[in-house]
């Protein structure tokens, strides 16, 4: 690296002063942003900010007289300056002026209709898009709805939910986004959807899994419950014998899709009362299984 | 990228009341309004250079709007002739 007292043009024994006076001199010829798309100035103007960083500061400045320090690695370079953004931003954005060569549409010639042609483009060019969030209620989810965002400005967008709708779908509202900034059309609003979990649904695909707890008497005799569906209740035939874990199927109770509808799988759980009950308590005193009962059997063999 | 306001005056090193004024005089134009104001990383990189041109450069507050009204300018100069000598790219695409 250049010695730093060449690079800002002053003397070894230049006041702090002197130093801040040449930096600004040349900073403000230099600065990246006042020189877009100048690579040679960016370059030469880390050099001097470098330089200035090391001189600025005494106590630099007095080890690296005395040679302690060497003039690299002063300042940290900025990752990106503002020209940089300036050079992404979209047509049509809160700093994007075009007045400076509004004259020159005026006259006739080929490039005056060229700067015509990309005004006309950004005139047309679209709003942007906008996104929002929106959580939808299980039951929803399935069966579809219409909702309603309210809108950072105080205005509402209403949005229909289609059934059967599933976690991270984006729902495209063409036109409900940000205006055109000229005569295009506006932008879409773009909803994502989250799907608040239910008490004792849970949704795989297109079936709805269901635990459902029975008693004790309805899992060995068997017999008709009643259980939740998302459409409605409906009766449920427990078969004989049924344990905890046994699956019975629900055809055609899941969610709606194009042919037909997914199932409600309902996984049975046998329930014991929540009070100590004497009477089944004396029952099973006096209850002898039949060998072979070992539920453990396959553990501990 | 959405910056709130909150976390737009930590990164920048700037106080409520700096902030306003600039949003005021028009050299930052967040998106949004109050609560729900938001701040871009070009938004970021602009009040740094504010601070460059009025810490390290010594220009006054009158000389800070004469000289970003420019630079708009100048960016809209060069992106104007960007898409004359690249008809294909698409300068309506948004990005950062």
């Amino acid at each position: 690296m250049k010695d730093p007292y060449e690079t800002l043009g002053i003397a070894r024994d230049a006041t702090s002063d002197g130093i801040r006076r040449a930096y600004r001199r040349l900073a403000k010829t230099l600065h990246p942003d006042l020189n877009p798309g100048n690579k040679a100035s960016e370059e030469r103007f880390k050099e001097v900010a470098a330089a200035n960083a090391l001189l600025s500061d005494p106590d630099k400045r007095k080890r690296f007289d005395a040679g302690e320090i060497d003039a690299s690695g002063a300042e940290k370079p900025r990752q990106r300056y503002y020209k940089d953004y300036a050079a992404e931003a979209p047509a049509g954005g809160p700093y994007d002026n075009r007045s400076g060569f509004a004259d020159f549409a005026d006259t006739d010639d080929l490039f005056a209709q060229l700067f015509r042609e990309q005004a006309q483009r950004q005139r047309r060019a679209p709003g942007a898009d906008l996104r929002y969030r929106l959580a939808v209620d299980f039951l929803d989810a399935i069966t579809g709805a219409s909702k309603r965002i309210t809108l950072p400005d105080g205005g509402t967008l209403n949005v229909s939910i289609p059934s059967g709708i599933e976690e991270g779908q984006t729902l495209r509202l063409r036109g409900k986004g940000a205006p055109s900034a000229g005569e295009g059309v506006a932008g879409d609003a773009l909803v994502e959807i989250s799907i608040v979990p239910h008490r004792f649904y849970t949704r795989v695909g297109d079936d709805i899994h269901l635990e459902l707890p029975i008693t004790l008497s309805e899992a060995v005799l068997g017999g008709r419950v009643k259980a939740p569906t998302p459409s409605g209740p409906v009766m449920l035939a427990v078969p004989k014998g049924s344990n905890t874990g046994a699956v019975l199927r629900l055809k055609g109770k899941g969610v709606a899709r194009r042919n037909g509808h997914g199932d409600v799988l309902v996984t049975l759980k046998v329930a014991l009362p929540l009070e100590p009950d004497p009477e089944l308590e004396a029952f099973l005193t006096k209850w002898t299984p039949r060998p072979g009962y070992d539920p453990r059997r396959e553990m501990l063999s | 990228m959405n910056i709130t306001r909150l976390e737009f005056l930590s990164l920048a090193g700037l106080d409520q009341e700096t902030l306003d004024i600039w949003i005021e005089e028009q050299w930052l134009v967040p998106t949004g309004a109050g609560e729900e104001v938001a701040f871009s990383k070009a938004d970021l990189a602009r009040a740094q250079l504010i601070l460059d041109l009025l810490e390290e450069l010594g220009v006054n507050s009158e000389g800070v709007g004469v000289i970003l009204h420019l630079v708009d300018q100048v960016h809209g100069l060069r992106s104007a002739m960007a898409s004359l000598l690249e008809p294909g790219r698409n300068k309506n695409q948004s990005s950062g």
